[in-house]
């Protein structure tokens, strides 16, 4: 105990003395003071007059950005090839066999780095001449352009509207779910919840005024502006982070339903159900088990993985705190706040997860 | 039976429907309408995308350094000729030309001290001092200095011997602390408990890349004034203490596992805390837990290539040196890429089948 | 539960030793710390001078594939150890990126960074570091495909402009473009390879740097340099130097008027080849640099023939910025702001004296 102490003493400092003697200011002022430097792509405005706090902010947008729609898709595709690794027929197998041993052992980053080189390759046009498939839609090196809907008060009465309509739905599902253990009639649970939700959102839309004022790109000279835009360092990150960890994703799934005994199968089958509802009622839950530990995992691990995306110039959190680096010379604080940020990320996950876990968990008598 | 009465029937092969290599093709491939259309759909992709590939890669490629008839292709094939022209620049990074014999030799000695390790019949005493032997040899042969070589500074030192060596290095160097974290955290003082799970819940909570950046800026801030360290062994130590906390986990699940009598035979025999884990708990969780050591392992292979984003040219970095500066072959990246992509993927596939193959060994032998 | 001492029978002996070791390195923090002011009693104890460098600038700092290093700012480094260890061999070259230059030096990897450094406040005053001299007065431009008709950079509107992070060069491009109203995207990446390599993939609409370093990458980047354009707009300015650390009066000085020195001979006609026969000339300045008159070299710490190495090593200023920058080398860049101040330029060196 002492060892240790002693040792943190001495590092802590050496750090002070040296900052003192090299004149190395600190301390977490700068973050109030104007950042001085644009971002390229943020999911709100920013403006270089922006102190570095908000610059730290879009960052974290960003990597929030990328990583939950990797999440999703990651799922997603990581379910479809587990499932397919499974499949008895064996061109699917041997495809997503393929797949998976193929992404698994190369790098994240080299991954990254090909798909970035792929996206600017020339098979793309410059943002000069971009592709117009559909209006509104524009297509160039520079990414992919579409309208995006002006924010006005309407869409947020929309959005109240489907917060309502959710909270409707999930009310139905007791209903149904109640109804069921009484009376013994299926109800279908899925259609009518996303019905109602959606119903919600339109009915929100509508009383809102029915906004439909569009934000559309436009080409100029140059390139295309306005709109929103997808770019090709968000959809590298993206598409390489989803592909990689859905690899990981598809063992993982198949572990999970290869560990549920084939006489679950087998009584499901003797019970008169089909493939789909065994699969739903009975394999899948108690699969799921197995599946959300390591899965969890890989969630954290795909957030941490979009830290990469300094590599190929997306303006994650880990680039802005580059920059801010580099700029003010802070680097103990830059590189703590970023450590921090991304320590309450993980933390978060885990939490959220052990808490899905230990409510699906077994109970067992 | 009186079998006089009836005569005996001549068994007759089983109808053709279900028999035989077509029926298997048929039961497989197109056994309901999902599954005939899954097929139709991966052959449909498959006679589109392969033949292309094929083309790409093979037919119109051009294998020769020249880089007029590369640039001639104007991408309708690959140009082999990049990974001809630079392949020293790629494997061996800014190592000095005429001496690269040496790095080629250190990393076959390393691979090959590799394979003997994942043999069975030689793990024994010896393979340490083996180990301790090549790894010497490794910094002799790379370092000069000595026995008429000249000498090449750590700073030169890149591609495939750089990733060997850090991947390496960082687990054998990691793996005494994992072990040593792991005790800490089941043990019975508080202290220790809470510092070694502070260590291992903030390193796995944080990207590899945020650590490098702490060991590369804020190491030199760490030490008195006057001491500089080496950028390769400050970079070693960031993974080093990374890959520990990873393996310190492993360590301990294997440690969990031991059941709690062997602890308390181990105590009733009157054994100190060190001397029953070094005798009794560490060789049956260690070995219980070698191919999530081997997994690590792997891991660790592949996030030496984030090493070239602190400048340090590792394969990955080796590329872009090698290509990043050059005009005239930077636009076939895509093939410098493929080449490093499919090094790694051979050694990680070997890997990966190898611990595959320890695991079904040891759940043989566990299954009583 | 067996107490603590049985389960750590070896903790005792070890912990006095780590302990002791402990408190030995830190007691050994105070006595190093006065370490920052001997840069040069380390110099010369080394045999060697350490200079930070740029991983691969054509015309500052770029090692071709023998691995010899020439620029600019290797001949500073150059001469400075000509001057003070008396052979310009006895470098030992460290590439370093923009984001570890300053570290780099602040920890007392290299004794001097020289990495086409530009000079601003928050550089001189808050990262513990001195600059030097200026080297070269440089300023940031655009460089444009010819494609894009673009030719000036009020031009540039909504465009998506390639730039290296950890540079002055990104708050610069915010700067210009607001000052003069003009909306764009700044597309951000890490290392310089990856930003040029964007830029010439068709990602970005332009991509800025110091105009020397436009020069340098139109000629040996660009797949054909003849498809690319130089604006004529410098948003800023860019006085580049070398760089040392703050605490130590003595190597900043002998830095500093190691570079004085170099643009002195030019302004009294001293070059690499002149220099021998230069010895036995009358005139008082040329006699008290190159020492046969007066020892200006003891007040730095040198002897008295530094300036006559520094100049027979590596030539005067304007040998060194023909050689690696100027109209003859393949940059081609005019001596515009960089020439003597009595020939139309900026450089002027306090007299020695």
């Amino acid at each position: 105990m002492a060892v240790i102490a002693a040792a943190i003493w001495f590092l802590a400092h050496n750090t002070l003395e040296n900052m003192r003697v090299r004149g190395i200011q600190s301390g977490f002022g700068f973050l109030a003071q104007p950042a001085g430097f644009d971002i390229g792509e943020s999911a709100f405005a920013f403006d270089s007059g922006e102190p570095y706090w908000k610059a730290f902010l879009v960052g974290l947008s960003n990597t929030l950005r990328a990583a939950l729609v990797g999440i999703v898709l990651t799922t997603i595709l990581g379910t479809l090839i587990g499932i397919g690794r499974l499949s008895r027929n064996f061109l699917v197998r041997g495809l997503c066999t393929g797949y998976v041993e193929l992404f698994r052992n190369i790098p994240v980053l080299i991954q990254l780095l090909m798909w970035y080189t792929v996206l600017n390759g020339d098979w793309l046009p410059p943002a000069s001449e971009a592709l117009h498939p559909l209006p509104g839609i524009f297509l160039s090196k520079s990414g992919m352009s579409f309208p995006v809907p002006e924010w006005e008060q309407g869409h947020g009465v929309s959005l109240a509207g489907f917060a309502i309509g959710i909270v409707v739905a999930w009310l139905y599902r007791r209903w149904a779910r109640s109804a069921f253990e009484k009376t013994g009639v299926a109800r279908p649970m899925v259609w009518p919840a996303l019905l109602i939700a959606c119903a919600g959102a339109l009915l929100g839309w509508l009383a809102g005024g029915a906004p439909t004022a569009l934000e559309m790109p436009v080409r100029n000279d140059l390139n295309v502006s306005g709109g929103g835009a997808v770019t090709p360092e968000f959809l590298a990150v993206t598409l390489g982070l989803t592909i990689y960890t859905a690899s990981f994703v598809a063992e993982i799934v198949r572990s999970g339903i290869q560990s549920v005994s084939w006489g679950q199968t087998e009584a499901a089958g003797a019970l008169g159900l089909s493939r789909a509802q065994a699969l739903k009622l009975v394999l899948l839950p108690q699969a799921l088990r197995v599946i959300i530990p390591p899965l969890t995992n890989q969630y954290l691990n795909l957030t941490k993985n979009s830290s990469l995306a300094v590599a190929v110039g997306y303006p994650d959190l880990v680039s802005i705190s580059n920059t801010t680096l580099n700029q003010t010379g802070r680097a103990v604080e830059c590189i703590t706040i970023l450590m921090a940020v991304y320590l309450t990320l993980s933390l978060v996950t885990a939490a959220l997860m052990n808490w899905y876990n230990a409510r699906s968990a077994i109970r067992e008598r | 039976m009186d079998t006089a009465l009836r005569p005996p029937v001549i068994a007759r092969p089983p109808p053709t429907r279900h028999v035989g290599l077509l029926a298997r093709l048929r039961k497989s491939l197109f056994a309901d309408w999902k599954n005939a259309l899954a097929t139709v759909i991966v052959v449909a992709l498959l006679v589109r995308w392969v033949p292309e590939f094929y083309n790409w890669a093979v037919v119109r490629s051009v294998t020769q350094p020249d880089n007029d008839a590369c640039r001639a292709l104007d991408h309708a094939g690959a140009c082999w000729g990049v990974i001809a022209e630079k392949y020293r620049l790629i494997l061996f990074g800014r190592y000095p030309f005429d001496e690269q014999w040496r790095p080629l030799v250190a990393t076959l000695l390393m691979v090959a001290m590799l394979v003997a390790s994942c043999t069975r019949v030689l793990w024994s005493r010896w393979l340490i001092a083996a180990w301790i032997a090549v790894l010497a040899i490794f910094f002799v042969l790379m370092r000069g200095g000595v026995a008429g070589l000249a000498p090449v500074e750590t700073a030169r030192w890149g591609g495939v011997p750089l990733t060997m060596l850090l991947s390496t290095l960082s687990i054998a160097a990691g793996f005494p602390i994992a072990v040593l974290v792991a005790l800490g955290r089941r043990s019975h003082l508080p202290a220790i408990r809470s510092m070694c799970i502070v260590y291992v819940e903030l390193i796995r909570g944080v990207p590899l890349i945020s650590v490098l950046f702490m060991a590369s800026f804020m190491f030199p801030l760490f030490m008195p004034p006057g001491i500089s360290v080496d950028v390769l062994v400050r970079v070693l130590v960031g993974i080093t203490l990374f890959s520990a906390a990873y393996l310190a986990e492993v360590v301990r699940g294997g440690l969990q596992a031991i059941p709690k009598g062997q602890h308390e035979a181990a105590a009733a025999m009157g054994l100190s805390y060190w001397q029953t884990q070094r005798k009794i708990i560490l060789p049956q969780a260690l070995r219980m837990v070698v191919p999530s050591i081997m997994n690590s392992f792997i891991s660790t292979f592949k996030d030496t290539s984030l090493v070239t984003i602190v400048s340090l040219y590792d394969l990955t970095g080796s590329l872009a040196l090698a290509l990043g500066g050059d005009a005239n072959w930077r636009q076939f990246y895509l093939e410098g890429y493929l080449f490093i992509a499919a090094i790694y993927w051979g050694f990680c596939f070997a890997m990966s089948r190898y611990s595959q193959w320890v695991e079904r060994r040891l759940n043989v032998a566990n299954a009583h | 539960m067996s107490s603590s001492i049985e389960e750590f029978p070896m903790r005792t002996s070890t912990l006095q030793v780590i302990a002791a070791t402990s408190l030995a390195l830190a007691a050994g923090t105070f006595a190093a710390s006065a370490y920052a002011g001997k840069t040069l009693d380390a110099v010369k104890q080394r045999d060697q001078v350490v200079c930070g460098v740029n991983t691969g600038l054509a015309g500052f700092s770029a090692a071709d594939s023998q691995g010899n290093w020439v620029g600019l700012d290797v001949d500073i480094c150059k001469a400075i150890a000509a001057a003070v260890l008396g052979d310009a061999k006895k470098v030992k070259w460290v590439p370093l990126n923009a984001q570890q230059r300053f570290t780099a030096l602040q920890s007392g990897e290299v004794d001097i960074l020289s990495r086409n450094t530009t000079f601003t406040l928050t550089r001189d005053a808050s990262l513990g570091l001195f600059m030097t001299a200026v080297t070269y007065y440089d300023g940031q431009g655009f460089i444009v495909p010819k494609k894009s008709k673009i030719t000036s950079a009020k031009q540039l509107k909504n465009a998506e402009i390639c730039v290296q992070s950890g540079t002055t060069t990104e708050k610069n491009l915010t700067d210009y473009f607001k000052s003069i109203n003009v909306k764009m995207k700044p597309v951000v990446f890490e290392g310089f390879e990856a930003s040029v390599k964007a830029f010439f993939a068709g990602r970005c609409q332009a991509y800025t740097t110091d105009a020397s370093g436009l020069a340098s990458i139109r000629n040996k980047e660009a797949p054909k340099p003849d498809d690319y354009l130089i604006l004529p707009e410098l948003i800023s300015k860019e006085p580049l130097g070398p760089m040392v650390r703050r605490g130590d009066d003595e190597w900043f000085t002998i830095v500093k008027w190691a570079i004085y020195a170099l643009l002195e001979a030019e302004e009294y006609g001293l070059t690499q080849a002149n220099v021998d026969q230069m010895k036995s000339s009358t005139e008082p300045p040329i006699q008290r640099m190159l020492g046969t008159t007066e020892d200006t070299g003891k007040l730095l710490g040198l002897d008295k023939e530094w300036a006559y190495r520094e100049i027979k090593a590596v030539g005067n200023y304007g040998e060194i910025f023909e050689r690696n920058v100027g109209p003859q080398s393949a940059l081609k860049l005019p001596r515009g702001l960089n020439n003597l101040w009595n020939k139309g330029g900026l450089q002027y060196a306090p007299p020695i004296r």
